[in-house]
């Protein structure tokens, strides 16, 4: 046991993990293609078109697994900050702070999406609906904890900053959401609901499948290239990075 | 009583010092040197465990003081580089509050007795910002008087204070260790403390200082 | 342990009666930006009944954006806090000695200021009582979870806009049961549900936002 976990810190450490996502990245840029690809093969070309919608919910095969993607990685992020506080590794901060943008990225691809789903579907570019409602705030935390860190220029404190909001943000999603849905309720005349999700065919349950791993397969590979920049950067002193780049020289 | 070992000091991308090492026991001062910047302050923030170090252990009874948490800062006194004092307060009024904060209260005529002894008795009712630099210092050392915690660590207790008052925080000091208690302080000028034994550390080294942060 | 409190709360309401000037400082925000909302979208009575719980609910949300940087700053800034942080007891219960000396300093006002600002919104009696005990309830949680931006942001660049980056959106639970509790009494719903759904968010906010907050803090001392 006690084995086992002085490997995972081994790996914690960014001089060993650098070169290690550096042989990871190039393989998840491969499975990304490869799901993506597959993915909009399916959801173009074999996805039948929708009974009520046309061709026009297509875009479902982006909208939907970003707006998964922009909340798992909030919760990733969390969990590396959450360890960060606990563990005081370094490359925790390091993983949460390389996440960040690809979750807003995320969160703004779902809320762009969304609008231009809603133009031919209800008419209109935006809709009071709970959950994109939602997704907006979300995004404004997102864009928080990218300020946060942002305005620290000592990167260790930026990192526990930046980890107690993720923590506090991830406190306050649920109770968000649910403030979001109840007030969503209430005011039901002024939007349309989303929840009705169309009867969906199979072929499209796969291609929007395909696509979410694909956008899986992105953020790790985005995440992993990130975290490699910090470490330089971050670690730009030390003998293993001089090595490095003499090395390159 | 308080033991350093290996203690390592990083700023930013500096380390400022590293592999430093000492011990107090009860009657003992540690009468900290060296030019600015040269990690004084820092060390002291490590002492109080307001910063973490990069490196090493500080241990008081011989527990480390990030374990002992709350137990340590109960005996433990920080006057720091600032005099944290309010500005809108009065001296009695500062004097009052710190202790109350510090959970154990003074009644007035102690407090009045305590600055009547740092020289401010007649300002008592007087807010702090009309105050002198040397008396706002001298109303943060007031504190002191009173104090009975072991553990006393003063940045730069000296500054802006003229002779008199120097003497007596030097007075002070030496009645604190002579009651057994520990002194870590920051100086540039050197002060003879009546009683107890004063060791020297000096944070000069220019290589350590200047050496760039070599981490494996 | 009360004792502390009650020494912190003494304390911050001694320094805040030295220094008046901010207190009404920020009530007159209240007032002037309640104020502007008529002007803007025009006096028809019933459309301000409409609009008159979100309006009064985002001004206080704005009005104690503006007290929450000093609520650490000033302390930061002398030493204090350093003194605070070093004491024997949890910094958590400073925190939490803060923040409801806080929130008498500067949410309280805006509650007592409310029912006459609903006036000029033509509220009924009705809706105003609610208006004013949502607020009553409802501003601790401001004060609470504010504490927790206040300490991420003490001495960052550019701190003040960045606190009302990080702490506006997690007032957006407030708002909502607070201006929907108004909502609901003038739909004739009943506001039973918000007020009780609100004064959970207070709890909360004020009894768990300490400890975040004692943390940020540690975290800017280092």
């Amino acid at each position: 046991m006690s084995n086992r976990l002085i490997n995972w810190f081994r790996y914690a450490s960014p001089q060993t993990f650098y070169p290690l996502a550096g042989r990871m990245i190039p393989w998840f840029w491969g499975l990304a293609a490869i799901f993506g690809v597959a993915g909009l093969g399916v959801g173009f070309l074999l996805a039948p078109a929708d009974a009520q919608q046309g061709e026009g919910y297509r875009i479902i095969f982006l909208h939907v697994p970003a707006s998964w993607m922009s909340m798992f990685i909030y919760l990733v992020m969390a969990f590396w900050a959450a360890t960060g506080l606990a563990f005081n590794t370094r490359l925790s901060g390091m993983m949460a702070s390389a996440l960040a943008p690809t979750g807003a990225l995320f969160a703004f691809l779902s809320l762009w999406t969304g609008a231009l789903w809603g133009k031919p579907m209800w008419g209109t570019w935006w809709v009071w609906d709970a959950r994109l409602t939602s997704e907006l705030i979300l995004l404004f935390l997102y864009i928080g904890f990218i300020a946060l860190q942002a305005a620290i220029d000592d990167p260790r404190r930026a990192d526990k900053a930046g980890a107690i909001l993720a923590l506090v943000g991830v406190v306050n999603i649920p109770i968000i959401y649910f403030s979001v849905q109840w007030w969503n309720t209430l005011h039901q005349g002024a939007s349309v609901s989303l929840t009705r999700a169309p009867s969906m065919a199979a072929m499209m349950l796969w291609g929007m499948l395909l696509c979410a791993l694909a956008c899986w397969m992105y953020s790790i590979a985005v995440a992993l290239m990130r975290v490699r920049v910090i470490m330089l950067e971050r670690e730009r002193h030390t003998d293993w990075v001089r090595a490095l780049l003499a090395g390159r020289e | 009583m308080l033991e350093a070992s290996n203690l390592e000091c990083v700023r930013g991308e500096r380390r400022l010092f590293a592999d430093l090492s000492f011990r107090l026991e009860g009657g003992e001062m540690l009468a900290l040197q060296g030019r600015n910047g040269s990690g004084k302050t820092s060390l002291l923030r490590m002492l109080c465990g307001l910063t973490p170090a990069a490196s090493g252990e500080i241990r008081w009874r011989g527990r480390p003081i990030a374990q002992l948490g709350d137990e340590f800062r109960s005996e433990l006194c920080f006057l720091g580089h600032q005099n944290a004092i309010k500005e809108e307060l009065t001296p009695l009024e500062n004097i009052l509050s710190t202790a109350r904060l510090a959970q154990e209260p003074l009644d007035e005529d102690a407090a009045l007795a305590a600055l009547e002894l740092v020289g401010l008795l007649g300002r008592e009712d007087l807010a702090c910002r009309y105050l002198s630099q040397g008396q706002k210092r001298r109303a943060a050392l007031a504190r002191l008087v009173n104090e009975r915690r072991p553990l006393w660590v003063l940045d730069e207790p000296y500054v802006a204070l003229d002779k008199a008052a120097i003497e007596l925080v030097a007075g002070l000091v030496g009645a604190h260790l002579q009651r057994g208690g520990l002194a870590v302080l920051t100086t540039h000028q050197v002060v003879a403390v009546p009683a107890g034994r004063v060791r020297e550390l000096t944070l000069d080294d220019d290589d350590t200082a200047q050496q760039r942060l070599r981490a494996g | 342990m009360l004792s502390l409190i009650g020494a912190v709360i003494g304390r911050d309401l001694r320094l805040a009666m030295r220094r008046q000037a901010d207190i009404v400082a920020a009530m007159f925000f209240f007032i002037i930006v309640v104020s502007l909302f008529p002007l803007g979208v025009g006096p028809e009575p019933e459309q301000l009944r409409r609009l008159a719980p979100g309006v009064l609910w985002v001004a206080a949300l704005l009005a104690t954006m503006l007290s929450l940087p000093r609520l650490f700053a000033d302390d930061h800034r002398d030493g204090t806090l350093e003194q605070l942080a070093l004491a024997p007891e949890p910094l958590a219960l400073i925190v939490l000695g803060k923040v409801i000396a806080h929130w008498l300093v500067a949410g309280l006002p805006l509650v007592v200021l409310a029912p006459v600002l609903g006036i000029q919104f033509d509220l009924a009696t009705d809706a105003l009582a609610v208006l004013t005990l949502s607020l009553l309830i409802g501003t601790p949680a401001l004060s609470g979870i504010g504490a927790i931006g206040a300490a991420l942001t003490l001495g960052v660049r550019g701190g003040g806009v960045l606190l009302s980056l990080l702490v506006l959106p997690l007032y957006i639970p407030v708002l909502i049961f607070g201006a929907g509790a108004v909502d609901a009494t003038v739909t004739g719903v009943g506001a039973q549900a918000h007020l009780s759904l609100l004064g959970a968010l207070a709890l909360g906010g004020v009894f768990f936002a300490p400890w975040p907050t004692a943390a940020a803090l540690r975290i800017a001392l280092e």
